[in-house]
């Protein structure tokens, strides 16, 4: 215990003088064969964030097409897109979004980074498989980029069949081989996670001693290791299909194109929870943290990731209530549907009791944070809608499952950002302008929120998805909705922005600025190339009162043993 | 997966007190060796699914057109299958053995053991080309290629000649002409619907199953891509009449026989490494991991061979 | 006709059109004020406390440290299952009631294609946009020529895929008004392509049955005409339609000659998928249209000159005569006189020493 007292109290001058993970190893080749999870965590960070701004241009080019109604009028003129390359882009939005952003986020960036630090551990248990899956991940990103030189892909991001074997559009191939490799990337770090979780926990640290990150992100392992073979062989049939015309899923060769579907949802729909369960589990650290409260029902929390993980696997079929499954199947789905509303329900109203009779200090992370409340309570809210098997016959492929499915995804990237926020200084060594964080954090979630909010109505009165034209009556809504989608990307831009700014200008980080009891705050920022030299003590991860803030420091050191007050009570 | 068969190639990162396979983030030879084999099963339990989803589009159309398989998996060869099938778990057998003379420091028996081990691969690899020779030389391909060649099909020559089971199985109208085919008046319209078989009444409208037999469209296979003439007889054998789009289950055969075979190269990838370190002399009682791990994959592959045997070759 | 539009629906939904809508939005507005009770408590609660606790020094430390409350915590897990069970009923019995079609409905079939929408009505006219009558049961019986589309109705929240290969159903009943026709919206909206956003048609609602059956019944343009009219069109239908764009534009607009309608069932039935139709097309699957007409066409079994029975019986029974060099690969084609007539005065124009009448 004593060498982590001695190593926060050192400070931050004594701790970035020494030997870090940044500083250890020097040249690109350094960083291209490295084996240390952090430096694969940083890279995953920065291609997300690369790949991100490169999706949220296209959206913000496919809502400026939609501004103007009735392109195809006789007399009207092709606006920012033809119809083809509307298509292309909004294609390429959904899947650089889905496949390159949202399901590697927070897990491969921020899980790599931060996993085996919450564990006192020195690395992932398979270093070289975890390189593996960040060149797999690089390769089928840059697949799926270039398939939009090697003809394009127009299908939307879910490749229904026939659309995508008959296509006339050549990069559907390339793009399946892309995302058929960001499946394996997907895969790899699950599995690693698993076996880290399993087998280089301190053997201190049962499982209700790991922080709630550990549970969501041993929840994810659990659903991307069993999910994405099935994309994965799902992938490979559609494009053997293509290339070669097996007849499994093409019904002009006697196959079943809504089997097709039923492969893609049973991956697809579970991978919704990939996105979304390492978020909650960011959620319940950044609440606890800025809040400087303990985390209310831990174990409901940790149980309900679980069980939403589960219940994830058996719904798939809500995706498909209108497209011809029978009404028996419907009718279960539904059912089951409703079932993982419950675990969700549950998040929400712990987080809500963890804010109660806390100390709320509105860091960047903790604006991220609140607006996931806001933002995924009206994203699960209106999940029901689409549960419903009689209102959703009248919703579904409309704007309303546009926005719902938005309001949830982008839960996920706004945590990302606030996880990036929270472990910045610690990646870096470097704190951020907190006042450019606040205002990129804000206007990214008021302009989002204007988005999508717009786009609740629009679905509701029948706007059709992935419409280039539309109906004049519905123009308002698409006006508002990419005003606020302009104003979200200044907010986006105005945090890369603030983050980038840190690395040349941001003071030097304290090894704890937030006040965190996770081990990585055991450690300096940046921390050594090996972690740790003596894992730290194993304590409450939601504990708190063992830190006090030091204004020299400009962030937290441990108190003496002797300040440390007796134990808070527990419940009631 | 180089990774979980890590070897000692760790030396500048090991801390006092590390033998020099044990990587450096972890405290103990047992240790590194749990998260290797734990991982090694995650990965089997991966490949077992990513089969799975061949597995069950196999369920599907078995259940939805039991006719096709019993008609087509005719042209398999039991033999081929059945010394295949053997040969695997011979290799099975000398693998386990290889592991067990790794665990007893025997290095020439392990040598032994894993060049007969890849002897089998070899050997059911050259079997299965030879099937697949025999299968493309018959045109039983998948979906699109289908086509046998003439010599199997004097018997549906007459039949294709009876104009009026025309469109039966005379395949070859194109994609659009199969559109055709489909009944498009209302009175055929309004008898599909009725085919749905829900569990009452109440579920009843439309069709419950995955695909339903009678709603395929017929036909579709395009010959223009095959050959100029387009001389297509439409199956192979004396051919029931109510078999149609037998490609399917050639289709459904080429693609899990050709994933079994490309994890068999990948197998075979493996072991031979593996056997670069048994010469070399690198496993020993103490640390045999690579091996283990090695073998473990290599029953998959045989395991999955052994599901796949008696689905497609012995249906009846 | 944006505000004409909304006008008739309110802020959330857009007008009933069908008789079953109000189920739809009953239930919607149960959800949505359920839905609207927990944000609330959620987000009220959520800006209460970050007013309340406030950290107002860096020092300033938690009121309060409680960790859990079973009892609270099971509270809210019940209460939120208790209420997802009326939603869950609510939606299957109303989800149901819209897929089971009542025996008596009047069914029109429904051909999909990128990117129109064609309804065919039991008397074989066919339609690009959907004429149904007031009350009455209506089942649209579809298939898909080529990849799914879906059929949605937003005023009468309807929607089912249409997936090639199989038959969908849908069913309503239009509410529409009295002593007039009322118009509403159908998009697809299953995404099918290039012009997935073009592929909509109207929904025209008859305020009657026989207001219905007087309009199907005049609805073939041909039978518009008189049969003076009807004499003139068939001898010169160019020059037929030409005049009458003088007198009855709309009518005009709805004639076409037979020669185009040939061509257009050219393309519509997939003819070019093995047929070509000029002069120097490399062959396909099928012999050419090209110079067969008024020809000699030598057959695997002796030779035919190309009439007009010829061509019919090769489009009705293509087996009964195959040409030299060719497999009897076509199906028999589901096509009614009308059509044959059309494609049949389509491949006449065919050949190098065609003429205009």
């Amino acid at each position: 215990m004593s060498s982590y007292d001695a190593a926060a109290a050192r400070g931050p001058d004594s701790a970035a003088a020494a030997d870090n993970y940044l500083t250890h190893g020097r040249g690109l080749l350094s960083w291209a064969l490295t084996l240390d999870h952090k430096r694969i965590g940083v890279m995953y960070m920065t291609g997300i964030i690369i790949f991100f701004l490169i999706g949220g241009l296209f959206a913000l080019l496919v809502r400026t097409s939609l501004l103007i109604p009735q392109k195809n009028v006789p007399g009207g003129t092709p606006f920012i897109f033809s119809h083809d390359n509307y298509n292309l882009f909004f294609t390429l939005h959904g899947a650089i979004m889905v496949f390159i952003v949202i399901i590697p986020g927070i897990p491969a960036a921020m899980g790599n980074f931060v996993l085996p630090l919450m564990l006192g551990a020195k690395d992932v248990a398979f270093p070289r498989l975890n390189l593996t899956s960040w060149y797999l991940w690089l390769s089928g990103a840059a697949l799926a980029l270039l398939s939009i030189i090697m003809g394009g892909f127009d299908t939307g991001w879910t490749f229904y069949v026939p659309y995508s074997t008959d296509t006339t559009f050549a990069g559907v191939i390339p793009v399946l081989s892309g995302v058929f490799l960001l499946g394996f990337s997907s895969i790899f770090t699950g599995l690693n996670f698993i076996v880290t979780i399993h087998k280089l926990r301190p053997p201190e640290m049962g499982w209700f001693r790991m922080p709630l990150m550990l549970w969501a992100t041993y929840a994810t392992a659990v659903i991307q290791v069993l999910a994405t073979p099935v994309l994965g062989i799902t992938l490979l049939l559609l494009i053997v299909e293509r290339a070669a015309g097996i007849g499994v899923f093409n019904p002009a060769l006697g196959g079943d194109p809504v089997l097709y579907q039923h492969f893609f949802w049973f991956y697809s729909h579970p991978a919704v929870y990939i996105m979304i369960l390492p978020a909650m589990g960011v959620m319940s650290e950044l609440l606890s943290v800025f809040s400087r409260k303990h985390i209310f029902g831990y174990s409901f929390i940790a149980f309900s990731s679980v069980a939403i993980a589960i219940f994830g696997f058996l719904v798939w079929g809500h995706h498909m209530f209108v497209s011809g499954q029978s009404n028996l199947i419907s009718t279960v789905f539904s059912f089951l549907t409703f079932s993982v509303a419950v675990p969700s329900a549950i998040k929400m109203f712990n987080w809500l009791a963890t804010l109660y009779g806390g100390s709320i200090s509105f860091r960047a992370p903790m604006i991220y944070a609140l607006s996931f409340m806001w933002i995924f309570g009206i994203g699960g809210l209106t999940g029901l809608f689409l549960g419903t098997l009689a209102v959703d016959v009248h919703l579904h492929d409309t704007y309303f499952v546009v926005a719902h499915f938005h309001f949830v995804m982008a839960g996920t990237i706004f945590v990302f950002f606030g996880a990036v926020h929270y472990w910045w200084p610690k990646i870096t060594g470097r704190m951020y302008n907190e006042t450019l964080g606040n205002w990129g954090a804000l206007l990214s979630v008021i302009g989002f929120n204007i988005t999508f909010l717009a786009q609740f109505p629009l679905g509701t009165h029948g706007m059709p998805r992935r419409y280039y034209n539309y109906e004049e009556h519905y123009w308002i809504y698409h006006v508002v909705s990419t005003c606020g989608a302009y104003l979200a990307g200044i907010g986006f831009v105005l945090t890369v922005i603030c983050l980038v700014q840190s690395l040349f200008r941001g003071r030097k980080a304290p090894a704890n600025p937030w006040g965190g009891n996770t081990m990585e705050w055991y450690c300096p920022s940046p921390p050594p190339h090996h972690n740790f030299d003596h894992p730290p003590p194993v304590t409450d991860p939601y504990d708190f009162s063992g830190w006090k803030y030091d204004e020299k420091a400009g962030g937290y050191v441990r108190r003496s043993p002797a300040e440390i007050p007796a134990p808070a009570s527990k419940g009631h | 997966m180089a990774d979980i068969a890590a070897t000692g190639g760790h030396a500048a990162a090991h801390e006092l007190g590390h033998p020099s396979h044990v990587q450096h983030h972890f405290d103990t030879s047992a240790q590194q060796f749990e998260a290797s084999k734990l991982g090694m099963w995650l990965f089997l339990g991966t490949e077992v699914l990513f089969f799975s989803g061949l597995f069950c589009a196999y369920t599907v159309y078995r259940f939805n057109h039991p006719e096709i398989f019993a008609y087509a998996h005719k042209s398999l060869s039991v033999f081929w299958g059945a010394l295949n099938t053997i040969i695997l778990i011979a290799s099975s057998f000398t693998m386990a053995l290889g592991v067990w003379c790794a665990q007893k420091s025997n290095r020439p028996g392990l040598v032994i053991c894993l060049i007969l081990t890849l002897a089998g691969a070899a050997g059911f690899m050259v079997i299965k080309a030879i099937e697949y020779n025999e299968k493309f030389q018959h045109g039983k391909l998948w979906g699109r290629l289908y086509q046998p060649a003439q010599h199997d099909d004097h018997a549906a020559d007459d039949h294709a000649a009876d104009a009026g089971a025309a469109d039966a199985h005379a395949a070859a109208s194109g994609a659009a002409h199969g559109s055709d085919a489909r009944p498009t008046d209302p009175a055929h319209g309004a008898a599909a619907p009725a085919a749905g078989h829900g569990p009452s009444a109440a579920f009843q409208p439309e069709r419950t199953s995955l695909a339903e037999p009678n709603q395929l469209p017929r036909g579709g296979v395009k010959l223009s891509t095959l050959t100029a003439g387009g001389h297509d007889k439409g199956h192979g054998g004396p051919k029931p009449a109510d078999v149609h789009n037998e490609h399917i289950f050639y289709g459904i055969y080429f693609c899990l026989t050709g994933l079994h075979g490309l994890h068999v190269l990948a197998g075979m990838v493996v072991l031979s490494c593996v056997l670069v370190g048994a010469v070399q002399g690198r496993y020993h009682a103490g640390y045999y991991t690579p091996v283990d791990l090695g073998g473990l994959y290599w029953h998959l592959v045989d395991l999955i061979w052994i599901f796949l045997f008696p689905l497609l070759y012995l249906i009846h | 006709m944006m505000s004409a539009l909304l006008a008739r629906g309110d802020f959330w939904m857009p007008m009933q059109g069908a008789e079953g809508a109000w189920v739809v939005d009953w239930l919607f507005y149960f959800i949505f004020w359920v839905s609207l009770v927990f944000f609330i408590i959620i987000a009220g609660g959520m800006f209460w406390f970050m007013w309340r606790y406030r950290r107002r020094h860096e020092e300033h430390g938690p009121e309060s440290n409680v960790s859990h409350n079973t009892a609270l915590e099971l509270t809210w897990t019940i209460i939120p299952t208790i209420l997802l069970i009326p939603m869950f009923w609510w939606g299957f019995t109303g989800f149901m009631d819209a897929r089971v079609a009542p025996n008596n409905a009047y069914d029109i079939n429904v051909i999909a294609q990128k990117w129109s929408w064609r309804f065919v009505y039991p008397n074989n006219y066919d339609d690009n946009n959907l004429h149904v009558p007031a009350g009455v049961p209506i089942r649209l019986v579809m298939r898909s020529e080529d990849v799914i589309h879906s059929c949605y109705i937003p005023d009468f929240r309807v929607k089912r895929d249409v997936v090639p290969g199989r038959y969908s159903t849908l069913w309503f009943t239009a509410k529409g008004a009295q002593g007039r026709t009322t118009e509403h919206h159908l998009f697809c909206a299953e995404y099918c392509g290039t012009s997935h956003s073009d592929m909509k048609a109207k929904v025209i609602v008859h305020p009657s049955r026989e207001d219905f059956d007087a309009w199907l019944a005049n609805a073939d343009p041909l039978k518009q005409l008189t049969p003076e009219q009807y004499e003139a069109y068939v001898k010169d239908p160019e020059g037929f339609i030409e005049e009458l764009r003088k007198t009855d534009p709309d009518l005009a607009a709805r004639l076409v000659t037979p020669v185009e309608h040939g061509r257009r069932l050219y393309e519509k039935k997939g003819c070019a998928q093995c047929h070509t139709i000029t002069k120097d097309a490399p062959s396909r699957n099928g012999p050419t249209w090209w110079n067969v007409y008024g020809h000699k066409v030598l057959l695997r079994d002796g030779s035919s000159i190309a009439d007009e029975n010829y061509l019919r019986e090769s489009i009705v029974n293509p087996g009964a005569k195959i040409v030299a060099g060719y497999d009897n690969i076509m199906g028999p084609q589901r096509v009614n006189d009308r059509e044959i007539d059309a494609l049949i005065a389509f491949i006449k124009t065919l050949r190098d020493d065609y003429q205009k009448p």
